[in-house]
């Protein structure tokens, strides 16, 4: 069961590329809540649309290369009630870092090299009301010592490059917390760490998502950081959520075969289990164009029915869903 | 009291963080040779300019002498078909042409600059409008077209041939500066602005300006040496200003009052060579300035 108010409900988001005239769709069909006070898990492969999902809740989808194709958003985007997706962008632009906020993947490359981190960590409440140098000052020293960077005071006007990796995502943490969100999204936040760094980002994630009060979407595909962070998992798959359920469903019964494959190629710490098995086939490269479950082409219990018809998400128990046809029979 | 102190220590912590950063850019720069070169006879030429008065022996607009002496000690570049001391037209010369270059210049660039963000920032059709056009300024012919804007809106002032020089000059500018700001969109932390609710202009004058300046600069230089050419290609067409003498109106009357065959049928070199030297030498200084500045802000030249 999850407590709490439903902060965020995303309803049949579909994203997709407009490129040439032609659809390129890039996610399809999803749809996620995120309760009050809980950390909720979006788990996938490299390329399964995780990010887009997290970038077209916040409306920083961007035109990407030279060819700048635009995104087209369908669905709804529910933060307490109100849909972002029809909310003026000014609007939407007041929203972002006050109420909902991101913490990106690479620290490093997302501090400007030229600015100094001090002005950097108060960019967000700079952006959003006219605040006093020296307010603003004391505020980002403050915040920037929650994140327990340490001498935040003296190194105020340091540069981005002096900075270890740890360290910039402690400042871009403060940045991100330093509006007071509701929500943050946090897009695989230690993946570019290493792990002694990675144990610390995520105490100190835990630590601050107390302390603040948030709420968290947490990117990644790491089942450990998921295992141990989240509360409620949506487990994604070529631009599709395929099983969704809380993180004690998810990891003691997976019942899609994705993420039974998934579980039996990761090594775990609690088990006899030595071999590790791996998935066939190759993973999907976006646009996705399957017929079909999604993954029956690496599926082992595939059968006639999973390549023409789209299985859709039903409770197969109580409070997990699942996306497989097959998903009664065993 | 408390209340100005952060204030001032932090125009000063700006002011210290800009005098290393000018420390390093000197320090690389001091290792270059050309760019050396180039700077000291930029520094020549500004200083000529600025103490013009004091320099200069006579008034250049005032007869001096009979026509067309050969130089001497007394004229050290001889004198005009009007008996003008050519020596202290061109030192005044210099002023008027540094200004038109460097003037035009800071114009061409902040044209280009302001279309090539605003194109590269907004993209869509905004783009597309910007590109169309700066693409129809680029293909038209610059001379002619140059020469048509100044005879159309004003053959006695400098400030029009300024205008002109920028109105013709800014595409290239505006392309690059365009480009540049498409990839500082591109990266993380802008978006990462944009995530916290950053604005558009917040993240024009805070992430792509400040980035894209460096890159500016260097043209900059680059502009002023075409902006120079410019100038002395039209006033030598006789579309100058007559009130101020540049080293192009020099060439100029130095063409139509008959300096080629003043010296007993022979050409007053005295009147055509050193103008020319003078636009050759001011050009290549500039062109070292600008070889230097780019290597220093793109490594990649560096390993040449």
């Amino acid at each position: 069961m999850r407590v709490g108010k439903e902060l965020l409900r995303v309803k049949d988001l579909k994203v997709s590329l407009i490129d040439g005239g032609g659809y390129k769709t890039i996610i399809d069909d999803v749809s996620l809540s995120i309760h009050e006070g809980e950390t909720v898990g979006l788990i996938g492969p490299t390329g399964s649309g995780k990010t887009v999902t997290a970038k077209a809740i916040l409306g920083v989808l961007q035109p990407i290369g030279a060819a700048r194709p635009q995104w087209s958003i369908e669905g709804e985007v529910l933060y307490r009630g109100r849909d972002l997706l029809k909310i003026s962008g000014e609007e939407f632009r007041r929203l972002r870092g006050d109420e909902v906020s991101m913490i990106f993947q690479k620290p490093a490359g997302s501090l400007n090299p030229i600015l100094e981190v001090g002005e950097q960590t108060g960019e967000p409440v700079d952006a959003h009301e006219e605040i006093e140098r020296r307010r603003l000052r004391e505020m980002v020293i403050d915040h920037l010592g929650r994140v327990e960077l340490p001498d935040a005071g003296r190194r105020f006007r340091w540069f981005p490059h002096q900075f270890s990796g740890g360290e910039a995502q402690r400042i871009m943490i403060a940045s991100a917390l330093i509006c007071n969100p509701s929500l943050v999204v946090a897009d695989e936040p230690t993946s570019d760490l290493d792990v002694t760094v990675q144990r610390q980002v995520l105490e100190l994630l835990k630590r601050v998502k107390g302390e603040f009060g948030l709420s968290m979407l947490l990117i990644t595909h790491d089942l450990g950081v998921i295992a141990e962070m989240s509360d409620y998992v949506y487990v994604m798959y070529a631009g599709r959520i395929i099983e969704h359920g809380d993180v004690y469903g998810i990891f003691e019964d997976p019942t899609h075969p994705f993420t039974r494959g998934l579980l039996r190629s990761t090594p775990r710490i609690d088990s006899d289990r030595f071999e590790l098995i791996d998935m066939p086939g190759e993973l999907p490269q976006p646009p996705y164009d399957i017929p079909g479950c999604v993954f029956h082409p690496r599926c082992s219990q595939v059968t006639d029915a999973c390549r023409e018809k789209k299985p859709v998400l039903t409770e197969c128990r109580p409070g997990h869903h699942v996306a497989c046809l097959r998903a009664g029979e065993t | 009291m408390t209340e100005k102190k952060p204030a001032v220590s932090r125009t000063r912590m700006r002011l210290d963080q800009l005098i290393k950063g000018a420390r390093e850019f000197a320090a690389i720069y001091r290792s270059s040779t050309p760019g050396l070169v180039g700077l000291a006879i930029l520094m020549f030429l500004v200083l000529t300019a600025v103490f013009a008065p004091y320099i200069s022996p006579y008034d250049p607009y005032t007869r001096v002498d009979r026509p067309l002496r050969p130089p001497s000690d007394k004229y050290l570049l001889g004198t005009n078909d009007i008996g003008q001391d050519i020596f202290s037209e061109l030192i005044y010369g210099t002023r008027v042409s540094l200004t038109i270059g460097f003037l035009a210049a800071i114009f061409t660039v902040v044209i280009g600059t302001l279309v090539g963000v605003v194109s590269g920032f907004m993209g869509g059709s905004v783009d597309e409008v910007l590109m169309r056009f700066t693409d129809v300024i680029m293909i038209l012919p610059s001379i002619p077209l140059l020469i048509l804007l100044m005879a159309i809106f004003g053959r006695q002032s400098y400030l029009i041939m300024i205008l002109a020089i920028s109105i013709t000059g800014w595409t290239g500018t505006a392309r690059m500066v365009r480009s540049s700001t498409m990839s500082i969109e591109e990266r993380t932390y802008v978006e990462a602005s944009k995530a916290i609710g950053a604005g558009e202009g917040h993240i024009i004058l805070k992430h792509v300006l400040p980035n894209v300046s460096p890159l500016i600069i260097a043209t900059m230089i680059y502009q002023v040496a075409g902006a120079m050419m410019s100038e002395a290609g039209l006033s030598f067409l006789g579309l100058g200003d007559p009130g101020h003498k540049s080293w192009g109106m020099v060439l100029h009357y130095a063409q139509t009052s008959g300096g080629w065959y003043a010296n007993q049928g022979y050409p007053a070199w005295w009147w055509i060579i050193p103008p020319g030297l003078l636009i050759a030498f001011t050009v290549a200084s500039l062109v070292l300035i600008g070889q230097t500045m780019e290597e220093i802000i793109n490594p990649r030249l560096r390993m040449r």
